[in-house]
């Protein structure tokens, strides 16, 4: 009690950490060009290309300057929203990215915001139930859908409601003025895959976390004061699931997003990772290195918010002795 | 007599997984209204079960099978579970062994102390604090009105024993239930815990079972004890009368292993002590364990090293086995300055010193058959193959009185915790040392299978001529096997000699305090000491008086 | 051994029937060319026949026979991301136990340089590597077994480090055992188990992985059988599904065809693992 807290400087210790995996992340995508065999230019345009077009696209590019300093430039450039330019159309990224980017975060949330709240609950109803026939039901079943490939998931979900009974369509296609209502009716197959798939993972840990924390022995001691179950779980259990429980929420969010690529492929939504697919096959390396930078930074901070929350709640380091 | 509580004939089984198996088989035990009534067994025995099933309560994978538990009238067992809620915290209550895992650690000792009688609707908040405050001043906590505002994690362990005592008396119950509560701890910190609890429970004149697997602890808080014998019951008399005059063999024989001396010796056959450790310091990291540590082990001798968690004693057999170097001293084998790391040590001197680990399940690896456990060793150091070595095997096997054509195919985890124990013996016996260190060799056995570790240990020191260092925290065990003490306190040697001039006052204080600290068989022992750690300075010599009358 | 064999017997009928079936997809893989009742790329008839003899899944949108791309398939998908597990479980778990054993500056690298592959997602850190390399069999399986040996490390680290605090090793140290051996005899046995149940695990994310992959046109490159692919190519069908007459409703299902064919391998050696898990649990007490 005498000495401060260690808590501030541990969250700051890992948020350090944080931002210098993300720098490393950052200089490896961004080096992932320089792997490239041959020169880039020549690569992109083709043998034929004139030695004007090559100077000036190399020009464009700033492919003349030194790696480190194109690094530099690039990171900046991200920083303050500006991605470049398109190899295959010499667009900005920016503006290729935007719409997209808005859409997956969109079809994400939406997953989430399903997702968390019932996976979570009924985690914590299988826990408490262990046994039951819902517990069962729900380990049996999560196993099978855990082991599907997303795009299984997604064909029964069309077979089954947009082909067979024809209530949502297969096809997400959504426009950027559309309403929200709307925007929800039409990505609601595709949500509904990603929900299923995310939901198996965060039912099975958020079960296993709270099982493991029944059994311990502070739980037993407050059933042997006569405390009501309901009163031990809410009181005794559960404020110590926050960290593992937030860890999973993290840790499947986390999964979601990269999720996204496979289910936004098969609905054919517009999406970013629609267009990371599209760009890989098209070797559009400044896109790619784009989507693949905001898809790993988005993950990098999901896995950072878990372990500072996990530091947060631990009353151990919340009240130093 | 006025029953409080009335167990007949109760059946508790345990699910495994061929079926159900019964281990507790058809118990009676009664308590009478302000009556201590203690539950005595070795591991295995139920008795913890039998603890909570007091309550009405197993725990999972457990099932009441038959028999009735009545409690003030009241049958407990397919009592709904609201009736039982409502006796449990409030008219029963239990003190659980560990309370740094019972205590929950999100939330401060006074929160749950409180939450008891505020849920049961024995008094409000406000009255239930300044109640805490008045019981953990009564359990002698340091500082009982700030105490209660810290995290458990912030609180000593005896502390916090007496803290959770200080929680269960919160409703006033009829009824506690301590199981084990001071097994945990230090002799020292013991001591205190047992004098809060006895004067707590006598004070409210509140009834209790107390498990232990000591006789002596059970001697000092009991009025009646019970001895059960895997699930059943061996004996049952009041307190004094089965010190005096246990019935039953068994019973005699839980105090067995202080009543072992070990064999007459002879003159040492040389004078240079085998192994002596000179000046030893060591640290982990910046933490400081060892401290100028001095002391020499006669040759064919037992030297034990005395002291409680903390004090250094098996930092010592890591820096003797090269496992920790030391910052300043060293040790020295037959006159030869040992290297500081095991690895760099020629291969004969690996050989001759050896070391036998507290934890004989964590010493051997599962998946080592009897065979490869001994046979390597003796492939490794003395380069036997075949039939030589598989001849050896047997001899060694019969040696730790293992039968060797029955044990030699088995893994560690088909044999009781007495049979990996003597297969560790034989492991280090394989590489025909000259020294071992025997790391708390006993101490997670129970009490029979103890004392034969100590006579088999004590015979082959005799047959072979082999010199012990044996590292404990238990006096009684010192005072059946050592030559001579050292005793050690905070990384330091506080006192050593031989074994009867540290049993025989004046002492070091500190030696003073751990010796008074063993409980003793006498019932009137507790009493007798905190009267004269009370009356002061004169205690010391007093105190030694009254362990002679009681021996 | 018959130590396994009633091991076997005692498994669950979960258990058997899983493997039961991996023993299918093994022996389908492995004599794909004599089983297969058609060549793996050839055209054999018209486009999208229905399921009728000969050719009893059909043919798909080029005319080549469904039922044997599906075999050809098994022996492709399930081979690769085989070698790739292997390689993958090689890579980590001698790194993994390595950096136990040996700790100090080698485990510390390892561990860094494990925590910053583990920072980017392996979707996504698949795709850039592929986009460079370009999409080639050898490039796929280096690529993706370097990232799950990521996970291998972590865990053989783990379950080595938990073995090490062990007094047996101890034991084995102070006898003065070299580092061979204690990996080998004394670490190696106990880690056997969550290794393999790992295994297990790693064989169906990579095998997700890559069918994914393929799914994505980036993985195994046409002609050759892939379920992942094959899935890819009959997606658009499943809109046209009725169940209006049998040929309709074949015609709609076979992208869910291979598609199924990914899944109930991944959920048998699931089953697999969780019978290994349990087993080895129960043989802890």
């Amino acid at each position: 009690m005498t000495r401060m807290s260690p808590l501030p400087k541990l969250i700051l210790r890992r948020l350090a950490i944080g931002v210098l995996t993300l720098l490393i992340v950052s200089a490896i995508i961004f080096w992932a060009i320089e792997l490239l065999p041959g020169d880039i230019a020549t690569e992109v345009l083709g043998q034929s290309a004139t030695a004007e077009t090559l100077a000036a696209f190399r020009d464009r590019f700033g492919l003349n300057d030194p790696a480190p300093v194109r690094y530099l430039h690039w990171l900046g450039g991200a920083l303050t929203g500006d991605l470049g330019l398109s190899m295959a159309n010499q667009r900005p990224i920016a503006q290729l990215l935007g719409d997209r980017a808005f859409n997956t975060f969109i079809l994400a949330a939406y997953a989430a915001l399903i997702a968390v709240p019932l996976a979570v609950g009924l985690g914590i109803v299988a826990a408490l139930y262990r046994g039951s026939w819902l517990d069962r039901f729900i380990s049996s079943s999560t196993l099978a859908v855990i082991s599907f490939p997303e795009y299984f998931v997604a064909y029964i979900l069309i077979l089954l409601f947009a082909v067979h009974l024809q209530w949502f369509p297969s096809l997400a296609a959504v426009t950027p003025g559309m309403g929200l209502a709307q925007r929800l009716y039409v990505t609601f197959l595709p949500a509904l895959t990603m929900v299923l798939i995310v939901m198996a993972h965060m039912m099975r840990m958020t079960r296993a976390a709270i099982v493991n924390l029944l059994a311990l022995p502070y739980v037993e001691m407050a059933h042997l004061k006569g405390i009501r179950r309901r009163r031990v779980i809410a009181v005794h259990a559960l404020p110590n699931a926050v960290a593992p429980i937030v860890t999973v929420i993290a840790l499947n969010l986390a999964y979601l997003i990269v999720g996204v690529v496979l289910v936004e492929v098969v609905f054919v939504y517009p999406g970013l990772g629609q267009l990371l697919v599209d760009s890989v096959a098209k070797r559009d390396i400044t896109v790619v290195q784009a989507a693949c930078l905001i898809f790993a930074a988005t993950y990098i901070l999901l896995n950072l918010a878990a372990d500072i929350i996990g530091i947060v709640s631990n009353p151990r380091l919340l009240h130093p002795r | 007599m006025d029953r409080l509580l009335d167990i007949r004939d109760l059946r508790i089984e345990a699910h495994a997984a061929d079926g159900w198996h019964e281990i507790v088989k058809g118990v009676d035990l009664t308590v009478a209204r302000g009556e201590i009534v203690g539950l005595i067994g070795e591991s295995g025995a139920g008795k913890s079960t039998l603890g909570l099933a007091a309550m009405g309560y197993v725990k999972a994978g457990l099932r009441i099978a038959g028999g009735s538990i009545r409690f003030d009238g009241q049958e407990l067992v397919g009592a709904p579970e609201s009736a039982l809620r409502s006796l449990r915290g409030r008219r029963i209550a239990y003190v659980a062994q560990s309370s740094a895992a019972a205590f929950n650690p999100a939330w401060r000792l006074i929160d749950q102390h409180c939450e008891g009688p505020v849920k049961h609707g024995v008094m409000p908040r406000a009255q239930a604090q300044d109640e805490a405050v008045k019981l953990y001043r009564e359990m002698r906590l340091p500082d009982p009105g700030q105490i209660g505002f810290r995290y458990p994690h912030q609180v000593s362990g005896g502390q916090l024993q007496r803290a959770m005592t200080a929680m269960a008396m919160a409703c006033r119950p009829d009824l506690i239930i301590f199981d084990e509560p001071t097994t945990a701890l230090d002799v020292t910190t013991q001591i205190e815990v047992l004098a809060a609890i006895r004067d707590a429970v006598r004070d409210h004149d509140t009834a209790a079972i107390y498990i232990t697997h000591d006789l002596a602890v059970v001697a000092q808080m009991a009025d009646r004890v019970k001895v059960l014998l895997k699930g059943s019951e061996v004996e049952e008399a009041p307190t004094r009368e089965m010190l005096a005059r246990p019935r039953e063999d068994y019973t005699r024989s839980l105090w067995a292993v202080r009543e072992f001396r070990p064999s007459p010796r002879g003159p040492i056959p040389d004078e240079k002590p085998i192994l002596s450790v000179e000046n030893v310091s060591a640290s982990y990291g910046a933490l400081q364990v060892l401290k100028d540590v001095s002391f020499s082990v006669p040759r064919g001798r037992t030297v034990a090293v005395v002291g409680e968690s903390g004090s250094g004693k098996s930092t010592t057999a890591r820096v003797i086995m090269g496992l920790l170097a030391p910052t300043r001293g060293g040790v020295v084998f037959e006159g030869q300055p040992l290297v500081a790391h095991s690895r760099q040590r020629p291969r004969d001197l690996q050989r001759r010193v050896q070391m036998i680990h507290q934890m004989a399940d964590t010493a051997l690896n599962p998946w080592h058959r009897v065979r490869d456990v001994i046979g390597r060793p003796l492939e490794f150091f003395l380069g036997l193959r075949g039939k030589a070595k598989e001849a050896r095997i047997h001899e060694l096997l019969a040696e730790i009185e293992l039968e060797p054509a029955q044990f030699i195919g088995r893994l560690p985890g088909e044999l009781s915790g007495g049979q990996k124990q003597r297969l560790c013996i034989a492991r280090a016996l394989a590489a025909n040392p000259d020294f071992i260190i025997c790391d708390e060799v006993t101490s997670a056995l129970d009490q029979l299978v103890a004392e034969g570790i100590l006579r088999l240990l004590d015979r082959l020191q005799r047959d072979k001529g082999l010199s012990y260092l044996f590292i404990t925290h238990d006096l009684a065990t010192v005072r059946s096997i050592a030559d001579e003490v050292v005793v050690m306190q905070k990384g330091e040697v506080v006192e050593q000699g031989p074994k009867d001039r540290m049993f025989t006052p004046p002492h070091h204080p500190y030696t003073e305090l751990l010796l008074s600290s063993v409980p003793e068989m006498d019932p009137d022992w507790l009493t007798r000491l905190l009267e004269q750690r009370r009356a002061g300075a004169a205690g010391g010599q007093a105190g030694a008086d009254a362990r002679g009358a009681a021996a | 051994m018959p130590r396994h064999l009633t091991l076997l017997r005692t498994a669950p009928l979960s258990a058997k029937l899983a493997l039961a079936l991996i023993a299918v997809y093994a022996v389908t893989a492995l004599f794909a060319p004599w089983l297969a009742p058609f060549p793996e790329s050839e055209i054999v008839g018209p486009k999208y026949l229905p399921w009728a003899a000969p050719h009893w899944l059909g043919t798909d949108a080029l005319g080549r026979d469904v039922l044997s791309r599906l075999i050809h398939g098994a022996r492709n998908t399930v081979g690769i991301a085989l070698a790739t597990t292997v390689l993958a479980f090689l890579l980590g778990a001698a790194t993994g136990l390595l950096a136990a054993t040996v700790g100090g500056w080698f485990d510390t690298i390892a561990s860094r340089v494990v925590d910053v592959l583990m920072a980017i997602p392996s979707l996504i850190f698949a795709l850039l590597i592929l986009t460079i390399t370009g999409t080639s069999v050898i490039a796929l399986v280096l690529v993706i077994a370097v990232l799950d040996s990521t996970r291998v490390f972590r865990l053989s680290r783990a379950v080595a480090q938990g073995i090490l605090t062990m007094d047996y090793i101890e034991v084995a140290r102070m006898r003065g055992e070299g580092l061979g051996w204690i990996v080998r005899r004394e670490v190696l046995p106990n880690a056997a188990a969550p290794l393999i149940a790992e295994f297990g695990l790693r064989f169906c994310f990579v095998f997700l992985f890559i069918s994914a992959l393929s799914f994505l046109g980036l993985g195994l490159q046409p002609p050759t059988a892939d379920w992942g692919s094959m899935v890819r190519d009959s997606a658009k069908l499943i809109s046209f599904a009725n169940f209006s007459s049998w040929q309709a409703a074949t015609f709609g299902l076979a992208p869910l065809l291979p598609a199924g064919a990914i899944a109930i391998l991944t959920v048998a050696v699931n089953m697999v693992v969780d019978w290994v898990l349990h087993v080895s649990s129960g043989l802890r007490d």
